[in-house]
């Protein structure tokens, strides 16, 4: 019989160790299921690195796709370390693109470093309060925050398709000519656009350099902050914090406000570094909020490894985005994004608890304890 | 016919019914599963999965239109018992965490991932559907005012979804086994020790759970939608789970929530049908999450609520001796 005995302490290799064992595991499902599918899984691997890491401009790309996942994984991590389930980011992430993007249009005339610390701060808000209804929701009636924060995303999005489509808003472009054929945002002005790095062949957007410092902002907040402590102590007993006189609400509240903060600051950063417009079908084709979960949770909510997490899925996606075609359907991107999170997730037994194989063997006394009152046995048959 | 349509009454109810059937299926199936302990959060992704392939079945499978239907809820239904199955095993085998695994079910099964994966290798995307569930005469009896149409004329799937409610019903409530999943969901640890296998509890109904939610999502490929987008479901399947909150965990409430939440769908539908355009469709389609929202408000208000229903295993791995 095998059975799952908890470990007194972890090894430090198996930390390293049972992460890399299921990225590999997970390459070996994955390519079972493309060979199954009739597709040749070696041939799309090497097809994935080529279309966002060699080819010329690959990596570019990939830095491109990245950052708005690691303002959406960000987000996600530091509201799932405290168990608070915000599956929101989708949403607070539209508010976030339809704050910045009215700030742009509206204050155009400011000069561009200026315009862009008002995008970011309009984006932070709206996010914030987006956030913040299932805050409240969570922090005085305790009403189910992962079912608020799903459903408030497709309101968000019905929000953002009324102001572009069904509307005469101040988002939407009344004039162009393109713009009376199909609906369309107006065009941020040029000082609206956020600058970026050029490192040789290599552009690297701003939004992700500020998502880097806003990672290593956070993680030093868990870490070494009262407020982190705090939050620290509160996800892994409540009770405990309740009693250590750690207010409760006002946790919940800050820390929903944070998390949308975040995913609202990505929505300016894809509005600022990429698209300059308010694109509502864009944007909810991405679901950049929801592959931001698989990037925390790949992270195991440390803000630190969403930096590197977010550069992986950016990979895979920017590879959907490229490759996409009878070779590699769009679908495959979640398919191998959930086919990973599955198999870490499951792996992570193993560096809590050590397999033991107790031999059948006929013990000298009945057991006590393993014996079984005379109830009638709940067969399922 | 045109007599009876024009009435308004009668065609929300009807198209209550219509949209509401897929969320009693997956309803229930999510019930069991709660109630066993087991929280899935990978609905919407069953779902998904489960209309591609009965929509894939029922495209390429040669017969009798009642057959190839059977057949291809059943593949549906196996298919997506299949998805639980996975988070079965990463949940309560593996001891991960309830609520990442279910969500990560809905990613790799969802809108990018699994299903719309096998709907494009095979081609089947924005093709019209040849088979559809049609509405019975059941006993001739469908032109009777108002109880006709609503009672008679409705199509199997119905009748199934009424019966499986009344099944639900029976099992939780006269039955043993019903009476031993309700021990494993409350107290795992008295389950347990008065016999019962936790883990065979878990797994058969978090897989029964899949298996409904495979059967509701079909419905969306064979009768609301007949053809298959990308992500169709937009959301039932998270609906569906909310509904299991405010319905207390009882299916005979479950079924009048998922009628509300269909109405609340054809309202919209049926004004515009009407020329009645004045509030824009958006709003129309916010409608019934934000309802689902002021409904889990209510519940959580209610001071009643206290434990009245929550099973209190619910998304706790269940280990002998650790808790």
């Amino acid at each position: 019989m095998i059975r799952f005995v908890a470990r007194e302490n972890v090894p430090r290799w198996l930390t390293f160790a049972v992460p890399l064992a299921s990225v590999v595991l997970a390459a070996i499902v994955a390519g079972i299921v493309l060979a199954a599918t009739g597709h040749n899984p070696l041939t799309t691997y090497r097809h994935i690195v080529q279309a966002s890491i060699t080819q010329p401009g690959a990596f570019s790309q990939t830095l491109v796709s990245m950052t708005p996942l690691m303002f959406t994984g960000l987000a996600a991590a530091v509201a799932f370390r405290m168990r608070l389930w915000n599956i929101g980011a989708e949403g607070q992430l539209y508010w976030g693109a339809i704050g910045a993007s009215g700030a742009g249009l509206l204050f155009h005339g400011l000069p561009g470093p200026l315009l862009i610390a008002v995008m970011l701060a309009v984006g932070l808000l709206a996010g914030m309060l987006w956030a913040s209804i299932p805050g409240v929701l969570r922090a005085y009636f305790n009403t189910n925050e992962i079912l608020t924060t799903l459903m408030l995303n497709y309101v968000a999005a019905n929000l953002m398709y009324y102001l572009i489509f069904d509307s005469t808003s101040y988002w939407r472009d009344l004039t162009s000519p393109s713009a009376r054929v199909f609906p369309q945002g107006k065009n941020l002005p040029a000082a609206a656009n956020w600058p970026a790095l050029q490192v040789g062949s290599l552009t690297i957007p701003f939004g992700l350099l500020f998502a880097i410092g806003l990672a290593m902002l956070l993680w030093g907040m868990i870490r070494a902050t009262r407020y982190g402590f705090e939050m620290r102590v509160l996800a892994d007993s409540p009770s405990v914090g309740k009693y250590a006189g750690i207010r409760t609400r006002r946790k919940i509240l800050s820390l929903m406000a944070l998390s949308g903060g975040i995913a609202g600051l990505g929505g300016a950063s894809q509005v600022g570094d990429f698209s300059h417009v308010l694109d509502p079908r864009g944007l909810e084709q991405a679901g950049f909020g929801y592959t931001g979960i698989v990037v925390a949770a790949l992270a195991r909510y440390n803000p630190f490894a969403v930096v590197v997490t977010s550069f992986f899925i950016g990979m895979l996606v920017n590879a959907g985005f490229a490759l996409q075609g009878p070779g590699f359907p769009v679908g495959l991107t979640g398919t191998m994004e959930g086919i990973l999170l599955f198999c870490v997730l499951g792996a992570e037994i193993f560096t809590r608890y050590r397999i033991a194989v107790r031999l059948p063997h006929r013990p000298a006394a009945a057991p006590p304890v393993e014996a079984r009152p005379a109830v009638p046995h709940g067969g399922m048959s | 016919m045109s007599g009876i349509n024009a009435n308004i009454g009668i065609s929300i109810i009807m198209t209550a019914i219509l949209y509401g059937t897929p969320l009693v299926f997956a309803g229930i199936g999510e019930l069991f599963a709660e109630r066993s302990g087991v929280l899935n959060l990978g609905v919407e992704g069953m779902m998904l999965m489960g209309a591609v392939m009965a929509f894939l079945v029922s495209q390429r499978l040669p017969g009798p239109g009642w057959l190839v239907l059977l057949v291809a809820v059943l593949v549906g239904m196996a298919i997506s018992a299949l998805m639980a199955l996975i988070h079965a095993f990463v949940s309560i085998t593996l001891r991960a965490n309830q609520i990442v695994s279910g969500l990560t079910l809905t990613i790799f099964a969802g809108v990018i991932g699994l299903s719309s994966y096998i709907a494009e290798d095979n081609g089947i995307g924005g093709k019209a559907g040849k088979h559809q569930f049609s509405d019975l005469n059941l006993f001739g009896l469908k032109n009777l005012p108002v109880i006709g149409p609503v009672l008679f004329h409705q199509s199997a799937m119905v009748y199934v979804s009424w019966l499986l409610v009344v099944g639900a019903v029976l099992y939780l409530y006269r039955t043993r086994i019903g009476l031993y999943l309700r021990s494993v969901g409350e107290s795992p640890q008295a389950a347990d020790a008065m016999g019962v296998s936790v883990t065979r509890y878990r797994y058969l109904h978090t897989l029964a759970g899949g298996a409904l939610a495979g059967a509701g999502g079909s419905l969306f490929t064979l009768q609301i939608a007949t053809n298959w987008i990308d992500g169709l479901t937009a959301g039932a399947g998270w609906i569906a789970i909310a509904l299991v909150i405010y319905s207390f965990w009882r299916p005979e409430l479950l079924i009048v929530g998922a009628y509300l939440y269909g109405a609340f769908t054809s309202v919209g539908f049926d004004l515009q049908a009407r020329g009645i355009t004045s509030i824009p469709s958006e709003f129309w389609s916010a409608l019934p999450y934000l309802m689902t929202i002021i409904a889990l408000v209510l519940v959580s208000v209610s001071s009643v609520r206290m434990r009245l229903g929550t099973p209190a295993g619910l998304g706790i791995p269940y280990v002998r001796g650790e808790s």
